[in-house]
């Protein structure tokens, strides 16, 4: 099948190799979550709620005494895929997808700031057309922001494939499981230090270096937008205050 | 609550839309500018030479978020506050908020993070566990009570059943105030500000407390219907001494200066209120004042803006009445329902600061009864307060009001 046309140079859904899918995000949108925030990449739709710091919950948990314990937990509603899920929660997959984005996510927090107490991130998908993990990551951002949460960075995350011979951004579920490489990208935009890199299947070594390279652009793309939402919703926060 | 779930028509969303790019207009641009997001650099840039130096530290070992000098490329030194951080020698912000400069201080004040509690902030708060105490989800310390007996015991002499018990505490030097806010099965309110002593620091960061024999009073773990003494520390201007040990049912003779503005200084006081809402709204719309408890005369009803959000209204209660038992209350409370009117001016109050809150005002006395006149005034029902046009029209009336005082600023001038 052709992912990308060897012609006009459009990939499966009209875009170009190296375009992102449309972003829309929303912050503050559970309402008794202390952050929360709805994050929409094309058609792949996450919501994040962010509960913390608060005290620590189960003490066995708690390994630093002087840091603060963050938790993470992704799950996939059973609506989101094309066929119902049957076990949304407890499979492999989102056990590791939950651990990945809670490294992620620790890298960035100022966990020192906070000792003795924990951080709950629950990360839900809505829709799934491919990359929620970046989503996930990209959507517990905001939410941490908007809790109020110190963070070295905001942290963004996005994913680019190699299909046709061509580095493409951002893949969608059509792309995704089409069987080539997948590279999942998570950075801290400003600091530009890379804190999440994953990848399935195999690419050579240059190829590689393109598309992470591409993957890294992304992820700049989706900082800047992040930082425009949240930017945004303290002003608008701050002039109603009054 | 964040959001009343309405359903604006269209002329209602574009009149709350100019009412809401009126309030976005009148804001001044600096401050605009001043909002920063988290990776945002903050500029320092010279202004004068004077260094103040503001000091957070504490002599307790509780952790905060530490001030520190910062050394900018010029050669200028800046106190670098909470929500900043250094970065390849720039001040770089790790919250979401709004700069603030006090003199040579910098750092972040953010919106809607969660309540952090300062020594003085007068709460309201909600039981939520028995034994072991101070489950504060607000404070991240939490605090052990000796024989979890501060608060049980209190109740107890007054012969009122208590479930939990919630004690917020904040540790300033030595000694720690408690403010003890507790809301019983039988829905009294009540706060008491009590002093208890810092016996030390348990290895999880915990504090113990305990209120001392000679001093504070004994406290009696073993027989429940024992009254409890606590000494309670009036202000420099009363006499202490002859209520050293006083046992608790003493305590509401004791002269108490209710309205008084000093409330907040002074270390004793004990209030019981009934029969009102209990209401959450997020704590940065409730600003530090030096008056939280407000009597709204007019109403006859208690306003408590609670510095964590927690906002009661309730119908007015008399300091320093008789103790009630258990059997005289329930035949107090059959005998004497709240009035009807009472009731009513307690729902639109209520409702007034969920619309206000749910639009993101700061609260204050003066803004809340005006929200509940002018729904009275506009023969709005008291249900309809929550719906979608009394919604706008505060807006709008908001947006009218601080045009106003703006204009009012810049021609008194």
């Amino acid at each position: 099948m052709e992912y990308v046309n060897p012609l006009t140079g459009f990939r499966v859904d009209g875009r170009r190799p190296n375009e992102m899918r449309q972003l829309k995000a929303e912050v503050g949108v559970v309402a008794r979550a202390d952050g929360s925030a709805l994050f929409e990449m094309g058609n792949t739709r996450v919501i994040a709620a962010v509960y913390g710091p608060r005290e620590i919950q189960n003490k066995g948990q708690q390994v630093n005494n002087k840091e603060a314990l963050v938790r993470c937990e992704y799950r996939m509603a059973e609506f989101s895929t094309g066929d119902r899920r049957r076990k949304p929660k407890g499979d492999r997959r989102s056990t590791e997808i939950s651990l990945v984005i809670r490294q992620t996510m620790e890298a960035s927090i100022l966990t020192d700031l906070m000792p003795r107490s924990q951080i709950d991130i629950f990360v839900q998908v809505l829709q799934a057309d491919g990359g929620t993990r970046s989503a996930c990551i990209n959507a517990a951002t905001l939410a941490l922001a908007d809790a109020g949460i110190p963070m070295r960075d905001i942290v963004t995350s996005c994913s680019a494939g190699y299909l046709c011979s061509t580095p493409l951004l951002d893949l969608n579920y059509v792309e995704d499981s089409a069987g080539g490489p997948d590279v999942t990208v998570g950075i801290l935009a400003k600091m530009d230090k890379v804190t999440l890199l994953q990848m399935d299947a195999k690419l050579p070594m240059d190829t590689f270096e393109s598309v992470m390279g591409l993957a890294i652009e992304g992820c700049k793309a989706i900082a800047t937008y992040i930082r425009e939402v949240l930017l945004e919703n303290t002003k608008r926060l701050e002039y109603q205050r009054g | 609550m964040r959001d009343l779930n309405l359903s604006l028509n269209q002329t209602q969303r574009v009149r709350l839309e100019a009412a809401l790019h009126e309030l976005q207009s009148l804001v001044p641009a600096a401050a605009s500018a001043a909002a920063v997001t988290v990776a945002d650099t903050i500029p320092v840039n010279q202004e004068d030479n004077i260094l103040k130096y503001i000091s957070l530290s504490q002599e307790n070992t509780i952790k905060e978020d530490t001030i520190s000098l910062f050394v900018c490329a010029d050669g200028l030194v800046w106190c670098r506050g909470h929500g900043t951080s250094d970065q390849d020698g720039e001040v770089v912000a790790t919250l979401c908020g709004v700069v603030e400069r006090v003199n040579k201080l910098v750092y972040v004040r953010t919106l809607r993070a969660r309540y952090k509690p300062e020594v003085g902030d007068i709460i309201v708060g909600r039981v939520i566990e028995r034994r072991r105490t101070a489950v504060d989800e607000l404070n991240m310390r939490s605090i052990f009570v000796e024989n979890d007996v501060i608060c049980v015991s209190t109740i107890l002499a007054l012969s009122v059943e208590v479930d939990n018990c919630f004690i917020f505490c904040f540790s300033d030097f030595k000694s720690v105030f408690a403010y003890v806010v507790v809301l019983t099965h039988a829905d009294t309110l009540r706060v008491i500000n009590h002093q208890a002593e810092v016996r030390g620091f348990q290895h999880d960061g915990s504090l113990h407390l305990q209120a001392r024999s000679e001093k504070y009073g004994k406290v009696h773990a073993s027989s429940a219907t024992l009254p409890v003494t606590f000494n309670v520390q009036f202000p420099t201007s009363l006499d202490i001494t002859g209520y050293a040990t006083v046992p608790l049912y003493h305590y509401q003779s004791v002269p108490f200066y209710a309205s008084n503005l000093a409330f907040m200084n002074c270390k004793n006081v004990l209030l019981q209120l009934e029969r009102g809402q209990l209401l959450t709204v997020p704590p940065y719309l409730v600003k530090r004042k030096k008056q939280h408890f407000h009597h709204l005369a007019q109403y006859d009803v208690d306003l408590i803006l609670g510095c964590n959000g927690f906002i009661w209204v309730g119908e007015h209660v008399l300091v320093g009445e008789n103790v009630k038992t258990t059997e005289d209350q329930q035949k107090y409370e059959a005998d004497n329902f709240t009035p009807l009117e009472t009731r009513k001016h307690i729902c639109r109050l209520a409702n007034a600061i969920r619309v206000l809150s749910a639009l993101g005002f700061t609260l204050t006395v003066e803004l809340i009864i005006e929200t509940a006149e002018a729904s009275v005034s506009s023969n709005v029902e008291v249900n309809d307060m929550l719906g979608a046009e009394f919604y706008v029209q505060t807006a709008e009336r908001e947006a009218k009001r601080r045009a106003a005082l703006l204009r009012k600023k810049n021609g008194g001038r």
